[in-house]
């Protein structure tokens, strides 16, 4: 019995050996930014390097407090998205990563001399699964940015990771104010998608003005998302003069929700308004009216539920439900361009609110590295990651399908434009005109 | 197999230091949700009607898990083995009917001839989802008929995976409705005209199982396996042919249940049989794991519970969300059942004493 | 009578034509079709598809005595299993399935005739390649013993290989890269040089097994490995990891690690003393959330901890967690005991998510900013850095069980897990034996937890499903129960391969289940079984075999 203790001592020896070598190999801690000389992106930006054949390959390499990616010759320029692609809300983010393909159609498949690769991860709209994915994305060496996530609840504990792998990541469709909360905002974090700030306001300013609904309840579902967006919403209606009667939740796996329902009615409620996803938003659309005291109560949701599924799931008990969202009746030609080439491609008219938001951050992020890369006279690329991120915070005016996005301090970059539409039809065939009509602003 | 040894031999009747902790646990519990249900109706937010709706929809509820759990505890008195996959054996059912009643939906039948097209999509869906217990129970268990009992188990989980993923690689991880029936939408009295159709499934496919089990030589052999596997062959009784009945009866009753939790619920997924699953088991457990009278009061019992329970139990702390904690409830019930009362409510029958 | 010995090969035929329609409408042939292995011919989809009606072949071929009957019964089951995969073809080809069946593509019906496409062109390929995978196969299971595993297992290989190039090309040096492997897959060159070597090293590895068998034909450990020598050039590998292994492996090591701690933890409980615990995962969870709620700044009293002494909490309080599940199931056994301890696991992960307890621990956004050990100035922030933590504490759990298993209480927990009440007539106090059982099995689950919490940065409720706690069963099933390099094995396989291998992630499950549904049906024991444990598994099977044809007799008699 005396083995393990003596292996047990020569391996603590080794590992305290292989400790200090480790400890070597550390890169330098970061200093602070401003501190180092990196190149800015004015700097590197006009005539890149590679225009004029210079002699000296190893001066173009530049330097970062993050890390340089280098991208050889015939290696791609891998971007990466992180949505949820299974499970109820898979049209959530199926419909952004079609966005990001199409923008790579657009570019010819093709950035300053590489290919561009798409990889991925199913990030699946629960904060389990945006860790999995972003611990993944994060240990590939090779990914220059990511486009994503899909929900709040993947960002809030995705991004930290994402950033100290030193990536960056600009979201479609996230829209909790939490993630760009000065307090709370980690420096990889970007999104194009508005702040629910806006949509719970507008969606308040629907109920009271517009309707002239006073006893609101709300239901949320745990979800970053839901949760902060149910709190604008009853804050905003509280401001306008409403009362809000009752705030509940229920978890995403919830079949049931009668009980929780009849709860609510104890209290009367003229709008439920419960901003969550699929299955469990359908579950609440098909339940509500069957409930004593709820047969004339109103039903709200919102982008989470802005998909044709929503209708599908729900059947007749969804015509009259209203849906705040992106609007995007408003958009210019070239958003109608893109939604016919989305129709060529993929034999269906956009499925979910956050295509055109996908579409925008990646070309957000192409800009970007236009921006920043380097290139060698041998065709090698060099991206500074921190230069890249401070090249998208500086994003201003970017024509974009959404609007003219600028990104602030805290990564907002939102041009944010809100409508509510309201379930008029059960005909999802021809999504959306065919089931949903714009009726406010 | 061949031990049968006192279930209650602890070395003495002297009550240990561990037993009086764990009733002191339990006595704490006790006292906290009868507190939290006086509370409760002293506030009196909840009117009489309220109260009563949730009994209803309780019962709906545990109408559908006793049908499930009914092929539990078919299966655990004749094998002693839980069959964690039983769960997907109802999912099975649903997920594959859903395109029976989508196609008679489209075709207009289901408009014309309700009732017709109802009985079919019952019985397609017990069919299913009989091939697929029958078939699990060739595959994954039959040839591990008296290895230790981690092995069943293990390979139940293992089927219970597969039938998931195969389902999910099949139809998709989408979520798919139902179509809605016309002559069961709206109210009859306080109930929904669902709900009634539930019950009545569940108390027929009940009166049908009773019957087959007491009256059919089939029955007679499967009862006489669980009463004691060995004397049962020596009888003459093909015992591998009654344990595929049971396998068979209890799938059946599984794909009626999935077609009866569609009328309630609408949307069926891959991942549906997961839950409901556990908590038949909770419910077979609850009324006495082998005896079939309290897998059908045990399921109702837990319906009820997780119903009410939530708002009498925690609407007096003025917890918040208090639903979310439903599922704590039933499994805390099950707990608690297994700790104080092994046999049930109902007691175990079904099967002999010994329980190892 | 021809029809009659037949009955075997058009059997084994038919199974295998409805596992490949299986495999191929769950998608899982579909998918990779693009995914090469060896050339620009070999995909991963005409691998499995070459694999099954070879693998029909040879389950053909060894029910017949000898070659002359098994070669052809064999090309007969394979040819059948051909035909039936080029129905399938033609019924997705001719019919409409899609509206149901999501992989009834055309596509599908292209890569299954092996790119001919449903007709007759499509046919003769089918059937060429079904011949040709019949006549090797069946050829196989002719040979005498060792040739045919040795052929086998280098073409698994060769196919590992292939498909790991992502991972391991990057590791190698730029020159066996470049040589190996293609654009995609390994070169043919390489799959031709990957192939011989490693048949040569299966040969060695065989004739040297077969000399050991006269000394001991049953060690668990080869025994090469229990030279001081070897464990300390094992040891050293193992440390050097993080120099080599780059990020992505680090991280997938880092997460082996965490499921060795737990399958050690689970080990103690249901190898050792025979306890299924179905809920181990909230220990798993307890660790996690304590690191989480002592060093993170978002929830409960607004205070932090320096992880290292947030650790030694955390795994107190795991202890005491572990005291709590084990006080009231102490009466229990066998399937109630599963039952009751999954129900404590589910609690655990309800509680967590509940709103109820939002302020102090988070709810279902669960927790983040939690803390990361440092010593001195080094911050141990890298999966690289995080590693050697990781490796300490498991050999730390290693140790320790060893010597648990060496110790009286070890001898008390194989006696309660032989026969609990013979073990306790012979004066073992079953109380004592089982909480400690409990407990120390509860602070591996902690420590592994509160490590887990540490590099993820955040957990949430989600992270301790029940598939956890099944998945660490699976770890100790698939290695040996109460085997200890079992139980590195089995995390390698269970937890390590897969997320290799993470294109196949929508399929991982669904390999899983029939993973662990034929380990049991053909391997109960486990892969490095513990001997004693190995010994009663097959008494018990052998003797379900010896009752079962007697049962069908008296049955039908």
């Amino acid at each position: 019995m005396r083995r393990p203790i003596r292996s047990f001592t020569v391996l603590l020896l080794l590992l305290a050996f292989v400790l200090a070598a480790c400890q070597r190999a550390q890169p330098t801690p970061t200093p602070a930014p401003a501190a180092q000389p990196s190149p800015t992106p004015a700097a590197a930006a006009s005539p890149t390097p590679a225009a004029q054949p210079t002699p000296q390959a190893q001066v173009t390499k530049p330097t970062d407090p993050i890390g340089v990616l280098e991208i050889k010759p015939g290696e791609p320029i891998v971007l990466a998205w992180m949505l949820t692609v299974s499970g109820g809300t898979a049209q959530l983010g199926e419909d952004s990563k079609r966005g990001i393909e199409i923008a790579i159609e657009d570019l010819g498949g093709e950035l300053l001399g590489h290919k561009i690769e798409l990889v991925g991860e199913d990030s699946g709209c629960n904060p389990e699964g945006g860790q999995a994915a972003a611990t993944r994305l994060a240990a590939n060496p090779r990914i220059v940015a990511i486009v994503g996530s899909s929900c709040s609840s993947e960002a809030r504990v995705g991004a930290p990771i994402i950033d100290q792998a030193g990536l960056v990541m600009v979201s479609p469709s996230n829209t909790a104010p939490d993630l760009t909360d000065p307090a709370k905002h980690v420096d990889a974090y970007l999104r194009v998608a508005h702040n629910d700030k806006v949509q719970g306001r507008v969606a308040a300013e629907f109920v009271v003005n517009k309707l002239g609904l006073k006893r609101v309840a709300t239901i949320h579902d745990g979800s970053l998302y839901a949760e902060q967006l149910a709190n604008v919403f009853a804050e905003n209606v509280q401001k306008l003069g409403g009362t809000v009667v009752a705030q509940e939740a229920v978890s995403p796996e919830d079949t049931d929700m009668r009980p929780v329902l009849t709860r609510i009615a104890t209290q009367q409620p003229e709008l439920i308004y419960y901003p969550i996803f699929n299955p469990a938003g359908s579950y609440i659309t098909l339940q509500a009216k069957e409930i004593s005291g709820l047969e004339n109560v109103k039903l709200m949701s919102a982008d989470g539920l802005l998909e044709p599924q929503t209708v599908q799931n729900a059947g007749q008990a969804a015509v009259g439900l209203y849906l705040s969202g992106p609007d995007l009746t408003v958009l210019g030609p070239k958003y109608q361009e893109f939604v016919q080439k989305y129709q060529q491609k993929y034999g269906t008219k956009p499925v979910a609110g956050f295509h055109a938001h996908a579409y925008d951050a990646t070309m957000m992020i192409v800009e970007a590295i236009k921006k920043v890369a380097v290139q060698a006279p041998d065709g090698t690329l060099y991206i500074p990651r921190k230069a890249l991120r401070e090249a998208l915070y500086q994003t201003k005016n970017f024509s974009g399908l959404t609007g003219n996005l600028t990104c602030d301090q805290y990564g907002d970059c939102a041009d944010p434009k809100i409508a509510v539409y309201e379930v008029f039809s059960t005909d999802t065939a021809g999504w959306p005109d065919s089931a949903i009509r714009k009726i406010y602003p | 197999m061949t031990i049968a040894a006192p279930h209650r031999f602890t070395g003495g009747r002297r009550i240990d230091i561990s037993q009086l902790i764990v009733w002191t646990i339990g006595g704490i519990l006790l006292a906290i949700v009868l507190l939290g249900s006086i509370l409760t109706l002293r506030a009196g937010h909840y009117t009489a009607a309220q109260w009563r709706d949730f009994v209803v929809f309780g019962i709906a509820q545990g109408a559908i898990y006793a049908l499930i759990a009914l092929g539990y505890t078919m299966v655990y008195g004749v094998l002693r083995m839980i069959n964690f996959a039983h769960g997907e054996v109802f999912m099975s059912g649903a997920m594959t009917t859903f395109f029976l009643a989508d196609y008679l939906n489209r075709s207009g039948f289901l408009k014309a001839h309700p009732w017709i097209s109802l009985v079919a999509m019952l019985l397609f869906s017990g069919l299913v989802s009989m091939t697929v217990a029958v078939l699990v129970e060739r595959i994954a268990y039959r040839p591990l008929r008296g290895a230790p009992r981690l092995v069943p188990l293990i390979t139940a989980v293992g089927a219970s995976f597969f039938l998931q993923y195969t389902f999910r690689g099949l139809f998709g991880s989408g979520v798919r409705a139902y179509p809605a029936i016309p002559v069961l939408q709206g109210k009859l009295w306080v109930f929904q005209k669902t709900q009634i159709a539930v019950f009545v499934g569940v108390l027929i496919t009940l009166a049908l199982l009773v019957l087959f089990l007491q009256r059919t030589r089939a029955g007679l052999a499967i009862r006489a396996v669980a009463e004691d596997r060995e004397a049962a062959a020596l009888m003459g009784v093909d015992v591998d042919r009654a344990i595929v009945t049971t396998f068979a009866v209890g799938g059946f009753m599984a794909g009626i249940a999935g077609v009866l939790y569609a009328l309630v619920f609408v949307q069926v997924q891959f991942f549906m049989g997961f839950l409901p699953g556990i908590k038949a088991f909770t419910a077979a457990v609850l009324g006495g794991i082998g005896n079939l009278p309290g897998a059908a009061v045990g399921g109702l019992v837990l319906g009820v519970i997780e119903s009410i329970g939530p708002s009498l139990f925690f609407d007096g702390y003025g917890i918040r969300a208090a639903h979310q904690l439903k599922d704590v409830i039933a499994f805390t019930i099950l707990v608690l059942i297994l700790i104080f009362r092994p046999t049930g409510l109902l007691g175990e029958r079904l099967g002999g004493e010994e329980r190892v | 009578m021809i029809v009659h010995a037949a009955r075997r090969a058009i059997f084994i035929g038919l199974v295998a034509g409805i596992a490949g329609w299986h495999l191929s409408l769950v998608g899982l042939i579909p998918a990779f079709a693009q995914r090469r292995l060896v050339g620009d011919a070999l995909t991963f989809s005409y691998a499995l598809l070459v694999a099954l009606l070879a693998l029909a072949a040879y389950a053909t071929g060894r029910r017949y005595p000898g070659a002359v009957q098994r070669i052809p019964w064999g090309i007969l089951s394979a040819l059948l299993s051909s035909l039936m995969l080029f129905l399938l073809a033609l019924l997705v080809t001719h019919l409409n399935l899609r509206q149901i069946l999501l992989n009834a593509t055309p596509e599908l019906a292209r890569v299954l005739t092996f790119g001919g496409g449903a007709s007759g062109a499509g046919l003769v390929r089918l059937l060429l390649i079904g011949l040709l995978a019949g006549l090797f196969a069946g050829g196989l299971s002719a040979l005498p013993r060792p040739w045919g595993r040795v052929i086998v297992s280098a073409a698994l290989m060769t196919l590992l290989l292939g498909l790991l190039r992502d991972v391991l090309g990057p590791l190698l040096p730029q020159v066996v890269t470049s040589f190996l492997y293609g654009t995609a897959g390994l070169s043919l060159a390489g799959a031709l040089v990957t192939f011989l070597l490693a048949a040569v090293l299966f040969t060695l590895r065989w004739s040297l097994r077969a000399k050991a068998v006269t000394a001991r034909a049953t060690a668990a450990v080869p025994a090469t490995l229990r030279q001081p020598v070897t464990q300390a050039l094992l040891l050293l590998i193992l440390a050097s990891v993080p120099l080599w292994a780059g990020l992505f492996l680090s991280n997938v090591a880092d997460f082996v690690g965490f499921y060795i701690l737990m399958g050690l933890g689970l080990n103690l409980v249901l190898g050792f003393a025979g306890l299924l615990d179905l809920g181990y995962v909230a220990f798993f969870a307890v660790g996690a959330y304590t690191m989480a709620v002592l060093t993170s700044p978002e929830v409960g009293q607004r205070f932090t901890l320096d992880f290292w002494i947030a650790l030694p909490i955390a795994i107190v309080t795991t202890v005491l967690a572990g005291l709590l599940v084990g006080l009231p199931v102490l009466r229990m056994r066998g399937d109630y005991l599963a039952i009751a301890t999954l129900g404590f696991g589910e609690i655990v992960r309800l509680l967590v998510l509940s709103d109820w307890l939002k302020p102090y621990l988070g709810g279902a956004q669960g927790v983040t900013r939690i803390g990361r050990p440092s010593i001195a100035s080094w911050r141990i922030d890298s999966p690289q850095e995080f590693y050697l933590l990781v490796l300490l504490s498991c050999l730390f759990a290693w140790f320790l069980s060893v010597r648990l298993r060496d110790s009286r209480l070890g001898r008390s927990w194989f006696a309660i897990r032989e026969d609990e009440h013979v073990a306790q007539a012979m004066g073992i106090n079953r109380v004592t034996a089982k909480l400690s059982a409990f407990a120390i099995g509860a602070s591996f689950g902690g420590l592994s937890g509160a490590l887990f919490a540490s590099l993820v940065g955040s957990v949430v409720p989600a992270s301790f499903s029940l598939l956890v706690s099944i998945n660490v069963v699976a770890v100790l099933v698939l290695g040996g129960m109460g085997s200890l390099p079992g139980v590195v094995v089995g995390a390698l396989a269970l937890v390590g391969l897969p997320e290799l291998l993470r294109e196949f992630q929508e399929y991982r499950l669904l390999v899983y289940g029939i993973v662990l549904i034929a380990m049991m049906l053909f391997r109960p024991a486990g892969l490095l079984p513990e001997r004693i444990h190995r010994r009663e598994l097959e008494e018990a099977v052998e003797e379900a075999r010896e009752i079962a044809p007697a049962e069908i007799a008296t049955g039908r008699g």
